[in-house]
């Protein structure tokens, strides 16, 4: 009884692919080829800002292309374009990025955008930091108070960043001063840490402004409300994009990466990217290079 | 005890980050960094354990030889609780601590003591219920003999769970392992901080991130030599006794 | 040699007995008494709750009704119950070494006696094996263990479920003589529950038949299988009743 039910719905699934197969679609005007496939990896921060999210879809639409981001940390991102599992790389470390490609790893470099890094802390500002003009200063003010600082830890772009203002204020913070806490995350934890501590930390503007409302103990003590008004040049972020060298590893797609690189950096983009933030933050996230 | 450091330094910035000594070049430091993270694992999921066991061990005897009423679903949520996402207690337990939650005035937060609390959370069904299994495999025959040579109910539970041991003994195994092993709780309430909340769980997701892989796989060379040397020691003792 | 007892003092006193169990009533007895010093035997088919009645004076279960007194007592506590103490047809030992097995019981008593517990292994013909692990015995020998575990306790009561039944002869004898031994020259009171009829006459001082939970005919063994009143006591006695 049961097998010769089952023999039935057998005979009749294959009845019914027979005839879905004969079926002709109506014939498309010219045959469309499969969308090409690019990697490119980038730091967690950028996706975050969803900045790729809003100017991708036109890269995809004009190249007949499928990009599949991968979002990690900075030297996570640079690592995966050494070993030449993404196509293209798009971070924002420069002393990192020189040395991809003086290691032969990347080739042809383009600046894209940059945006900005602030300072923000607790509402009760318990080092008196707030408009201090220049981070460094801001810096030392903290540490001789014994503020808590919170660090990012990774050898990120920001990471990095922060490193190099705590060498400027000529200060080396280590894990054994209590107040100062390396936490090896994300931007968005370490925002949500800095919030729950009531901490000091460094954040690029565009995860902070996405995230503000989540964090009701913090404003931005350094670094103005817009790019235009932060007083401190040396905290200006640069992104560069650069496609991973096909004579490393021969399988990337450089041919696609190297459009995107171009695309990237057009005059049309380099628009879209400077519009980018203003209807839902009020203001630009990054600024274009050209 | 802040550590100050003056010296010259480039002014251009970009040169200044070529500069920038960092702590992980210094190999004293590295292995002093690495002792502190090894210390850290062993002391909270070693102090988790031990407080799971206590109190997960008799309870798991008491469930499988009293006359529990509800028996049927409590072993449902113990059962449940074994298969519990460790990352969702740690969800909870932040929202607890954290200093709007119910719990915040405790101040534990990013300190290993919620750490800890996150791993007991998550070892006490994995001991209470394999605990709980292995006493209801003893001949329940045994019960009626030894209190019969004079054993109190009270008594009785201790001889048999020392019938019992083997199972007992997997059931720690297994709570060690999962809490040893597992990383979203701790980097939850933990904080992953350098110096005092780090582990080699979280560090080693810490050093994927930063693309240190290398790094990353010794550190779980190290979990797993680490797991395997306390497991060593576990079997051994019920073999002692 | 002589008895100890030369009074009949009563030690346990049954009334009124009905226990039930899943359901099943098990037990009826209305009147029983159980002399102090005595060899009781109680005989009868299987399932007839000889077992039952025996958990029944270890106080490990309640009757469902009626009462039992031990020493006047019908709840007695706990270092009287300790004076109570029962070999099982299976027993079933620790996984552990022989003396720890036997000093068992001593422990849960806080009690130490290293040199008492390597003479009754030794009564037990178990000495070679003393720090053997107890699983390793075959299941005459685990007997013996379980004997000696409960003789250890000198018990006031020894409470014996058909500790024979599956022995071979020589494990048989040497049980039994010490089972003799200890009535007659310590006068620990014994119930000894079993289907053997020739191990009740050998051993018993009195008899009590009990038949689906019933004490049919309880008697001083003499006359309890050469004069039995009931008729059903005649056909047990004679091996008619099948089971």
């Amino acid at each position: 009884m049961k097998s010769s039910s089952s023999k039935t719905v057998l005979v009749m699934g294959v009845i019914l692919t027979v005839l879905s197969a004969c079926a002709t679609p109506t014939p498309a005007p010219t045959p469309v080829p499969p969308p090409q496939k690019m990697r490119l990896a980038t730091t967690t921060s950028t996706a975050d800002s969803g900045l790729l999210d809003n100017i991708l879809p036109d890269f995809e639409k004009k190249f007949n292309a499928k990009v599949d981001t991968v979002a990690v940390g900075t030297g996570q991102a640079i690592e995966l374009g050494v070993k030449g599992d993404v196509d293209v790389v798009l971070v924002h470390a420069r002393s990192s990025e020189d040395k991809f490609v003086a290691d032969g790893y990347g080739i042809n470099r383009l600046d894209v955008m940059y945006n900005d890094f602030v300072l923000v802390g607790p509402k009760e500002d318990p080092a008196k930091v707030k408009d201090v003009a220049a981070a460094k200063d801001a810096f030392t003010a903290i540490s001789k108070a014994s503020a808590t600082f919170v660090s990012r830890g990774d050898n990120s772009g920001t990471h990095t960043k922060e490193k190099s203002v705590w060498t400027a204020a000529q200060i080396t913070p280590t894990k054994d001063m209590s107040w100062y806490l390396s936490i090896g995350q994300g931007m968005g934890e370490t925002l949500l840490f800095s919030n729950e501590k009531k901490a000091y930390t460094l954040t690029d503007r565009g995860t902070w402004l996405a995230q503000q409302s989540k964090l009701p103990n913090l404003i931005i003590v350094v670094g103005g409300s817009t790019i235009a008004e932060n007083k401190d040049k040396g905290l200006l972020n640069p992104y560069g994009v650069i496609p991973v060298n096909p004579a490393k590893h021969p399988g990337v797609n450089f041919d696609l990466a190297t459009k995107f690189a171009q695309w990237i950096t057009s005059a049309e983009t380099q628009k879209k990217i400077g519009d980018y933030g203003k209807d839902k933050f009020g203001q630009a996230l990054f600024y274009p290079s050209r | 005890m802040a550590k100050i450091s003056l010296g010259r330094r480039s002014s251009t910035l970009a040169d200044s980050e070529w500069l920038m000594t960092d702590s992980q070049n210094d190999p004293l430091s590295a292995i002093s960094n690495m002792l502190d993270i090894i210390s850290l694992s062993l002391f909270v999921s070693g102090i988790a354990l031990i407080i799971a066991a206590i109190i997960g061990v008799p309870l798991g005897a008491m469930l499988a030889l009293r006359q529990v009423i509800f028996k049927k679903i409590i072993m449902l949520i113990i059962y449940t609780g074994m298969g519990l996402p460790p990352v969702v207690v740690g969800l909870v337990v932040y929202i607890f601590l954290s200093r709007e939650g119910a719990l915040g005035w405790l101040g534990w937060l990013f300190t290993p003591s919620a750490m800890i609390t996150a791993q007991v959370i998550i070892a006490l069904p994995l001991v209470v219920g394999l605990t709980a299994s292995a006493v209801e495999n003893v001949n329940p025959e045994l019960r009626l003999q030894i209190r019969s040579l004079g054993a109190t109910p009270n008594q009785a539970m201790w001889t048999i769970l020392s019938e019992a041991r083997a199972g007992v003994v997997a059931a720690i195994v297994a709570a060690f392992g999962g809490i040893i092993s597992e990383v979203g709780a701790v980097m939850l309430v933990g904080g992953n901080i350098e110096g005092s909340t780090r582990v080699l769980t979280t560090a080693i997701v810490l050093e994927t991130r930063k693309g240190d892989f290398g790094l990353a796989l010794s550190l779980g060379g190290v979990l797993l030599t680490l797991t395997l040397i306390t497991n060593f020691f576990l079997l051994n003792l019920n073999k002692r006794k | 040699m002589q008895r100890l007892y030369k009074t009949l003092t009563p030690l346990f006193q049954l009334s009124r007995i009905r226990h039930n169990y899943n359901g099943r009533f098990v037990l009826d007895i209305d009147d029983l008494t159980i002399q102090r010093g005595e060899l009781f035997a109680i005989v009868g088919p299987s399932g007839a709750g000889k077992s039952t009645l025996l958990r029944l004076l270890n106080f490990l279960e309640s009757a469902s009704a009626g009462a039992i007194r031990y020493k006047e007592h019908p709840t007695p506590p706990l270092d009287l119950t300790r004076q109570i103490t029962t070999v099982f047809q299976h027993p079933i030992l620790l996984h552990r070494t022989v003396r720890e097995n036997v000093d068992y019981g001593l422990r849960l008593r806080d009690q130490r006696d290293p040199k008492r517990v390597d003479e009754i292994i030794a009564r037990v013909g178990l000495a070679a094996f003393a720090a053997s692990a107890a699983d390793s015995l075959s299941g005459g020998e685990r007997q013996r263990i379980a004997l000696a575990r409960a003789l250890i306790l000198n018990p006031e009561v020894l409470l014996l479920d058909e500790p024979t039944a599956n022995l071979d002869p020589h494990n048989v004898s040497l049980i039994e003589s010490i089972i003799r031994e200890e009535n007659e020259q310590r006068g620990i009171t014994i119930v000894l529950v079993t289907h053997n009829i020739f191990q009740a006459k050998r051993l018993a001082a009195r008899v009590g038949l009990l038949l689906n939970g019933k004490l049919i005919e309880v008697g001083a063994a003499k006359e309890f299988f050469e004069n039995p009143k009931d008729e059903r006591t005649k056909k047990f006695v004679d091996g008619e009743l099948i089971y």
